[in-house]
């Protein structure tokens, strides 16, 4: 069952289109993988689908969720799906969260918003959510605040923050680029592991093919404002249709792959 | 989510610089700004080579007169024309606010740029000089040197000019250090470059818009200080004329002639806001992330 | 052994009101014509060590040598004219005000390198070329060019006084994944054709592995392995090696084969 649908989405700043024509859909346990480089075009189509596009930029095209056309609604209807159907989850942490408010509030936040929960059970869920996301001591780390805890776990803070109203699709743009890559890792693994026991829609948004592939089934490539590709990943890895799509998935192995006894000769690029 | 939403870096930098006004050379305050400026600096020339009547030229036929074809201003209280004497106030206003802006600038700016360049001890103790003389009120430094040197106008630029100077070395100081942190400054040290080159080639040229602007501001300050210490007595001595010492002797007539206090007043309001004025859009010209974005993202 | 072009010992490097030493300990060396990596996470060192082989900072304890002597020793031009840098992010490590021309000219101005103006300029020219940039690119500003093409200047800027070492702090990773690639063949190129030797420092393994003959992993302030690049890699000795190998994400292997 389709949850988000989104079809001829262009989106233009002063009549001059930023992004033309993009579309998709996700239905529930969907992985979707966005790549696409800086001005491709890749973050403004996910706030477009939390209709959040900044002043002045005008959007045109279908935006389904659950069957009903948001594309101009008036931010007032928007606000009970965001968090509540469709949730984000921003590269950077620190400024995505409130610097003055103890995470566990935050986490509690969208929970009364939405669930209409009371103060203490909302801030109980927030503890559960906190384990969820297997936050060490989490009865303590609620009344931290964000810059007291690490990047990694300002990144799970946000993901039990996106996921506590049980949306039913996560969007996630460039989640891991801000980070190292053992915490990217271990993010990348919870990630998986919450999308899995939560049934969740993903769309993951990243320029770095290798991260997306390892957790996304299907695959856009977006360049430019246009989608150029798309597909399963496997198909789009192994058979890329488009220039720009070949060069994207040569330049990813040829970069991602380690070196192997024999071929580490210091000038690169003739190991085969 | 309720969480400010538009911060992801990428999406900050796609967004930014098309959304930005950019009316350079045409923004308004611009435009307000100069040509306020330019009717005070056409007073001021004109006084150079014609004035309606001499400075001490009285009609006492004529005294508190209102303004007419033959005072344009009206006449004070001794019956001499206040156009002239705005006309030639107008000169001692702007040749006070150039001059002791230079001053503040002769000053501040090496200071400034001293604090960023050395060390934290010298930036620790430049910074606490430039606080204590930021906290030191200007007007009172200029009474301090008044009593010592007598009043002139040399005394007044200087105590004016010492007054700003600390504002612009703190401005200096500022975005110096900022400019100082870039890699391309680190990148410089590696090249080998010294300080005073670095200062000159990578430092000035990245701070002068900044500095610019300061001094329009302080221009603004001075006239205000200038007219304060005549008003006052402590500025600029009789009989060289001066809006602040206009509006002094016109204060006791106010009841009769209003506009003799009124019209100093005003000159010195026009000359304020337009150099203020003309200080915010050359702001908005001079900041060069205005100016690089669009065409770097044309590409 | 050939005798260590620059070497750092026992190098420690405290900073104010921090308890741990950002650098604890290191010793590095490295060899004329050996490429060596530099590798960490954020907070290993890696980036206060460049600094110190860099002589812009100086260590708490410990020494830096070029060629065998101290860097107080040597004159200070002769040693920038040998060690060159580049920096992570040509957006900051460009002059926004300066021309290419004159960026691509300040050390040959500033180490006083060429005969005279024309003399500069040819060789301003001859670096242009030899980054893949076109003399006349000379007359533009950094912001007329995109991420990689900037990355080229800065480059150009630390070959032009033909220096024997070049450090790299993550030069590729400020750009698109597509230009990466270009940027690395670069650097992999001119090391070959210049006689470079090249100390990266990058938090990816994956990009050191393709442009560097030995490896130094560091952690906290300290060196955790170290030894050629695909002994490390391979069969890496230190637990945290092996967590940082782990953590690269990977393509499927068997399409890697298949290429």
């Amino acid at each position: 069952m389709t949850v988000l649908e989104t079809s001829g989405l262009t989106i233009t700043l002063d009549g001059e289109p930023l992004v033309r024509d993009v579309g998709f859909e996700l239905a529930a346990r969907d992985r979707v993988g966005l790549i696409g480089e800086s001005g491709s075009g890749k973050s403004l189509t996910a706030l477009a689908l939390l209709g959040l596009l900044p002043a002045g930029m005008r959007a045109s095209g279908r935006i389904l969720i659950d069957g009903r056309d948001y594309l101009d609604a008036p931010d007032r209807q928007w606000r009970r799906v965001r968090g509540r159907t469709v949730s984000i989850v921003f590269q950077e942490p620190l400024t995505a969260l409130d610097p003055l408010m103890p995470v566990g509030r935050q986490i509690a936040g969208p929970l009364r918003l939405h669930h209409g929960l009371n103060r203490s059970d909302a801030e109980r869920r927030a503890i559960e959510w906190c384990d969820r996301v297997h936050l060490p001591d989490p009865a303590r780390l609620v009344r931290a605040l964000p810059h007291e805890i690490s990047g990694g776990q300002r990144q799970r803070v946000a993901l039990a923050m996106a996921l506590a109203c049980r949306p039913r699709v996560l969007i996630a743009d460039e989640p891991t680029t801000a980070l190292d890559v053992t915490v990217q890792a271990q993010i990348l693994t919870l990630l998986d592991e919450l999308i899995e026991e939560t049934g969740v829609a993903l769309l993951f948004i990243s320029h770095d093919l290798p991260v997306v592939a390892g957790l996304a089934r299907q695959l856009l490539v977006m360049r430019d404002g246009r989608l150029v590709e798309s597909g399963p990943v496997d198909d789009v890895l192994r058979r890329p249709r488009s220039d720009y799509g070949r060069q994207l998935v040569a330049s990813a192995a040829r970069v991602t792959r380690l070196a192997r006894p024999g071929s580490v000769s210091g000038t690169g690029g003739e190991d085969r | 989510m309720t969480t400010p939403l538009i911060e992801a870096s990428e999406t900050v930098d796609a967004i930014a610089a098309p959304t930005r006004p950019r009316r350079g050379w045409r923004s308004p305050s611009l435009i307000v700004g100069s040509v306020l400026l330019l009717v005070v600096l056409a007073l001021a020339l004109v006084s150079l080579v014609w004035t309606p009547y001499g400075l001490d030229q009285a009609d006492p036929a004529a005294r508190l007169a209102g303004p007419s074809a033959q005072h344009w201003a009206g006449t004070d209280r001794l019956g001499r024309d206040q156009f002239t004497q705005l006309m030639l106030g107008a000169r001692t206003a702007v040749w006070i606010g150039v001059s002791s802006v230079a001053v503040a600038f002769a000053l501040g700016t090496p200071l400034g740029l001293l604090a960023a360049a050395a060390g934290r001890l010298v930036d620790d103790a430049v910074a606490g000089v430039i606080d204590i003389v930021i906290a030191f009120p200007t007007l009172l430094l200029a009474m301090l040197l008044v009593t010592v040197y007598g009043a002139s106008t040399t005394v007044a630029i200087s105590a004016i000019g010492i007054g700003v100077s600390a504002e612009v070395a703190r401005l200096a100081r500022i975005s110096a250090s900022r400019v100082f942190t870039q890699d391309y400054v680190l990148a410089a040290r590696t090249c080998g470059t010294s300080t005073p080159v670095i200062l000159i080639r990578h430092v000035l040229p990245n701070i002068w818009h900044t500095l610019l602007v300061q001094a329009t501001l302080a221009f603004g300050v001075a006239v205000i200080a200038e007219a304060s210490l005549s008003y006052l007595g402590l500025g600029t001595p009789p009989p060289a004329p001066s809006w602040g010492r206009m509006l002094q002797e016109a204060q006791s007539t106010v009841g009769v002639a209003p506009w003799n206090v009124l019209l100093p007043g005003l000159a010195v309001a026009v000359a304020v806001v337009g150099v203020n004025l003309l200080g915010d859009g050359l702001r908005e010209i001079g900041d060069p992330q205005l100016r690089t974005r669009r065409r770097a993202t044309g590409r | 052994m050939t005798e260590p072009i620059l070497s750092g010992h026992q190098l420690t490097r405290r900073f104010p009101r921090r308890s741990h030493p950002a650098l604890d300990g290191v010793d590095i060396s490295v060899r004329p014509g050996v490429s060596l990596g530099i590798v960490g996470e954020s907070g290993a060192g890696k980036s206060t060590l460049l600094r110190l082989l860099l002589g812009v900072d100086r260590p708490s304890s410990g020494e830096v040598r070029f060629a065998g002597q101290p860097l107080d020793r040597v004159r200070p031009r002769e040693f920038r004219r040998q060690v060159q840098v580049v920096f992570q992010d040509p957006r900051s490590s460009l002059n926004p005000r300066m021309s290419v021309a004159s960026i691509v000219g300040e050390p040959l101005r500033s180490l006083r390198i060429g005969a005279d103006r024309a003399a500069r300029a040819e060789r301003v020219a001859e670096v242009l070329t030899a980054v893949g940039l076109r003399p006349q690119d000379g007359r533009r500003y950094p912001h007329e060019f995109s991420g990689g093409q900037r990355q080229r200047i800065a480059i150009a800027r630390a070959l032009a006084p033909a220096p024997r070492v070049l450090l790299a702090d993550e030069p590729v990773s400020a750009l698109d994944v597509s230009v990466r690639l270009q940027v690395i063949d670069l650097l992999s190129d001119l090391v070959d054709r210049l006689g470079l030797t090249l100390v990266l420092v990058s938090h990816d393994l994956a990009i050191v592995s393709q442009l560097c003959q030995e490896v130094l992993v560091m952690r906290h302030g300290r060196v955790v392995e170290r030894g050629p690049t695909a002994d490390v890699l391979t069969r890496p000795v230190d637990e945290y090696t092996r967590t940082l190998l782990a953590a690269i994400p990977q393509l499927p292997t068997d399409l890697l084969e298949e290429q």
